[in-house]
């Protein structure tokens, strides 16, 4: 028996995992893919928003601006690559600047800390690559760029390391109330837990239609992106925001932690984890992005992608337990990153009321380190590999990402054990050729490092095999 | 302190060092990535190599074989599983390897060589799903010729270009069915023998001006719609073809892997996405050369060769005589539907004879002539029965003629006659 499962590992249910692993409480995760942070937390905007948006008085005005605070100091503490680069929210005309001012007062309201106004020779001084359309904009200094995956990540490593179980590729598939908990059944057996908390993103309404008839309506709402090589990745230094219309932040444009430039999203309504493009859908986000950075060469684009975000049928944040000790942390549209760490510590608090959570742990281990290779000074990089030869061979060389990095991914506190989970980790693959040189040796690494089959030896996702049968003459051919 | 360091061991990089040691240098040494010699010349089974070069048809293997068979008779030194990780302005070559760790080599002179990559799905924005089953047809090559795997059973070809042309055959030949190449152009990207030998050979069907509108499925692939690209370079509707397929290999271009050239601070040609260079193969940045797939693609290896050896010969110059001389600076101008030329500066005391011009029409063209002008002054012609930017085009200008140009600037056109 758990005192605590939780549904879902995006990166509310790492967020959650992680506050509750400073307790002595028996948790456990259950995630239905074969990683963590292998859905809408892999693929969004990347963005930690300031604050400013939601509107004062909401949970989410509150959680927005604490969590994005904790989140620097979580990034910070568990080595996690952030860089708050600021934002603009631009008026691209002059019956737009009155809308910054709503958001201006907004902002004071929430709390957000630093926020102007600007003229449009304050913002183009800023940022000399926007439009001349510009009429305004907003500045908001606390916002921030994330590797959103390794924030996830981070947290539920450190939350494994002390104690929290992760059981991955299982989904729950039915709940039954019992006197004194829970019973969760999965495909490799049932779970019992005193306490369950429902973080599971898109699929949120139907975990919770396992135990009672949901109060919210999630309607996944898809984003397709852009991803700009390098020579992109300076294009702006700060996140250039538009407007905000109904269907969430618009179309932006940022620098990634990663160096290099997104630009996205558009905003559909979908049935579940649809994340196709759609010539249509880039189209629109091109030209949008134009108007603000009308510079942005798209000749650079190194991927297109696109994430499924939980918009519910409420404003706020669904942070509630009507069913009791089923606590649903659900609805985590936008920003529902930001907000994570914040969000989180609402479940500790409906916990403790509970007294679910138990004594703090005193033997607590935090912290976490994540060597790049590429980052290191030279004299840094000649004693690594000095000490640790793997570090001197080179397997990504879009990204400069060593064997010894891979390594450490596939022997990590959550071991990495597809090509895209060692990408999430190590950042092999993510550069211009997208994997088409490091891939075979990727696989050729995780094969060898696992004991895996070749054959065997997924992209990502359960069922995406690379390859299919050996050739004629199979691993003969080269001699 | 070290002559000569050449940045890559394929084909460019073999040529140039050769070239060099022949030309006198002695002190040369040769930085590899990968953990033999030969670069992408290793996967490529296929013949049809060294036709030029040693007057019959060689594989790849065999191809990169013969140069370092010649290699061993001379005293160029190669470290292997090397990358290299910077080249300074200073002509300082920082580079690792698990042998020799992290190392700063101080060059007097440097190849750069390091051949090109293949572009990618994220670089023509196909829509649909992203299942495993889309590759590269550079890295389908890898798994099924090095590594004896198979990528898929029943594949589509996206482009035209040499290597997925060759690919086509290969996953033919080891079993799988090959339903058709689509090329987006109107014209196809690889060469004619190609088409022939690859496509028609097998009855595989060849699409021009078509494309992938949509990859569908969710974990491997599942589907590819095609359609037919109008003049607007749209898809025309109601042109779409539903293809069962479980793989998508993509040959859809390749581009110099210029990240060490550019970070030296070496001056980029926007049309080729290599450096600019001199006529010798020089770069902006003296006693820095390139040569090969990094300056330009190029269709054949024979004429990688030639082209490195070169440059390989231009560095030896560089150490034992010194700079090229002060004097003219011819500068070369891409004239009518030529999308550029290599080199893009011509030193007139640097040409001994003649100096080779590579280049690549825009379009298809049929009984037509490449005119070399100055100004107003036609400085020479050349007849073609044929030419299509599939196929790169050559040509020498002797340097008597160059003496002859009113002004500094050349250009080079092509037009139908």
């Amino acid at each position: 028996m758990y005192d605590i499962a939780i549904i879902g590992c995006g990166v509310i249910g790492a967020a959650t995992a992680y506050s509750l692993s400073r307790y002595e409480g028996k948790v456990v995760i259950l995630e239905a893919e074969n990683d963590v942070a292998n859905c809408t937390t892999k693929a969004n905007s990347a963005i930690l928003h300031a604050g400013y948006d939601p509107e004062p008085g909401t949970r989410m005005a509150r959680l927005n601006v604490e969590g994005v605070a904790m989140a620097k100091e979580i990034c910070r503490k568990l080595d996690v690559p952030y860089n708050q680069c600021g934002s603009l929210v631009l008026a691209l005309a002059p019956d737009e600047v009155p809308h910054l001012q709503h958001l201006y007062e907004n902002g004071v309201a929430n709390g957000v800390p630093g926020i102007q106004l600007l003229s449009a020779e304050q913002a183009k001084a800023m940022e000399p690559n926007l439009a001349d359309t510009v009429a305004g904009a907003l500045y908001a200094p606390s916002a921030a760029i994330v590797s959103p995956w390794e924030f996830a990540l981070a947290m539920a490593e450190v939350a494994v390391r002390n104690g929290v179980e992760l059981r991955r590729s299982c989904p729950v598939t039915a709940i039954e109330k019992t006197e004194d908990g829970y019973i969760l059944a999965t495909p490799t057996g049932e779970v019992k837990a005193k306490y369950v908390i429902n973080a599971a993103g898109i699929s949120a309404e139907a975990v919770h239609a396992m135990v009672g008839k949901p109060n919210f309506h999630i309607q996944p709402t898809r984003g397709e992106y852009y991803l700009l090589d390098k020579g992109e990745g300076t294009r702006v230094g700060k996140v250039i925001f538009q407007c905000p219309n109904e269907l969430g932040k618009g179309v932006l444009v940022a620098p990634t932690v990663h160096g290099n430039l997104i630009v996205g999203p558009n905003a559909e309504r979908v049935q579940g984890n649809d994340t196709a493009c759609t010539a249509d859908g880039l189209a629109f986000v091109s030209a949008t992005a134009r108007r603000s950075v009308p510079s942005i060469n798209f000749g650079e684009s190194i991927r297109n992608f696109a994430g499924v975000r939980a918009n519910v049928d409420r404003d706020d944040f669904i942070i509630e337990e009507t069913i009791p000790g089923f606590i649903d942390l659900a609805g985590m549209k936008s920003p529902g990153l930001s907000s994570a760490p914040a969000v989180a510590e609402e479940a500790v608090k409906i916990l403790a009321s509970h007294n679910a959570l138990g004594t703090k742990k005193t033997d607590y281990k935090d912290g976490r380190k994540h060597i790049w290779f590429k980052h290191l000074s030279a004299d840094e990089k000649k004693k690594l590999v000095a000490e640790n030869p793997a570090y001197g061979r080179v397997i990504c060389r879009c990204e400069t990402i060593t064997e010894g990095e891979i390594l450490a991914a596939l022997h990590s506190e959550i071991p990495a054990t597809t090509i895209d989970g060692v990408k999430r980790r190590a950042g092999s693959g993510m550069g211009r050729c997208q994997g088409g040189f490091c891939g075979p040796r990727v696989l050729e690494l995780i094969s060898r490092e696992l004991g895996i089959d070749p054959l065997d030896v997924l992209q990502d996702k359960a069922g995406t095999n690379v390859l299919v049968s050996e050739t004629k003459q199979g691993g003969n051919n080269n001699g | 302190m070290v002559d000569l360091v050449v940045v890559g061991g394929g084909p460019a990089g073999l040529a140039a060092a050769l070239k060099a040691w022949e030309g006198g240098l002695r002190d040369i040494l040769i930085l590899e990535r990968d953990k033999e010699l030969g670069g992408i010349l290793n996967q490529c089974i296929h013949n049809g190599f060294g036709l030029h070069r040693f007057g019959e048809q060689l594989t790849g293997p065999e191809y990169a074989g013969r140069y370092v068979e010649m290699l061993k008779d001379t005293g160029v030194k190669v470290q292997l599983d090397t990358m290299v990780l910077e080249v300074t302005l200073d002509k300082k070559v920082h580079c690792v390897s698990k042998a020799e760790g992290y190392q700063i080599i101080e060059a007097k002179s440097i190849v750069l060589g390091m051949g090109c990559r293949e572009r990618t799905r994220g670089a023509i924005g196909t829509p649909g799903t992203r299942p495993a089953g889309v590759y590269t047809a550079g890295a389908a090559q890898r798994y099924v010729n090095m590594e004896g795997y198979m990528v898929g059973k029943r594949v589509l070809i996206l482009g035209s270009g040499d290597i997925g042309l060759i690919m086509a055959r290969r996953m033919t030949l080891e079993g799988a069915k090959v339903l058709a190449c689509v090329e987006v152009m109107p014209y196809s990207g690889g060469l004619t023998r190609n088409i022939v030998q690859c496509l028609n050979d097998f009855d595989i069907p060849l699409y021009l001006s078509h494309t992938i509108v949509d990859i569908q499925g969710k974990d491997r692939v599942e589907k590819a719609i095609v359609a037919e690209i109008g003049p607007d370079r749209k898809p025309i509707p109601g042109t779409e073809m539903e293809f069962d397929v479980d793989t998508i290999l993509l040959s859809v271009g390749l581009i110099p892997e210029n990240e060490l050239t550019k970070q030296a601070g070496i001056q980029m040609d926007p049309h080729t996405k290599g450096a600019y260079v001199y006529e010798n193969m020089e770069t902006s940045l003296p006693g820095v050369f390139a040569c090969g797939n990094v300056v330009h693609v190029h269709d054949l290896v024979d004429f990688v060769s030639g082209e490195s050896e070169l440059a390989g010969a231009a560095a030896a110059k560089y150490i034992m005589d010194g700079p090229v001389p002060e004097g003219r600076v011819l500068t070369l101008e891409t004239g009518a539907d030529v999308g550029y030329t290599v080199p893009q500066y011509i030193r007139l005391e640097g040409v001994e004879k003649s100096v080779n011009v590579s280049f690549r029409v825009r379009r298809i063209l049929h009984e037509s002539k490449i005119v070399v002008k100055s100004g107003d002054t036609v400085l020479a012609q050349y007849k073609r029965e044929h030419m299509a930017p599939g196929e790169m085009e050559r040509i020498a200008l002797p340097r008597v003629l160059l003496e002859k140009a009113p002004i500094d600037t050349l250009s080079v056109s092509v037009e139908e006659v």
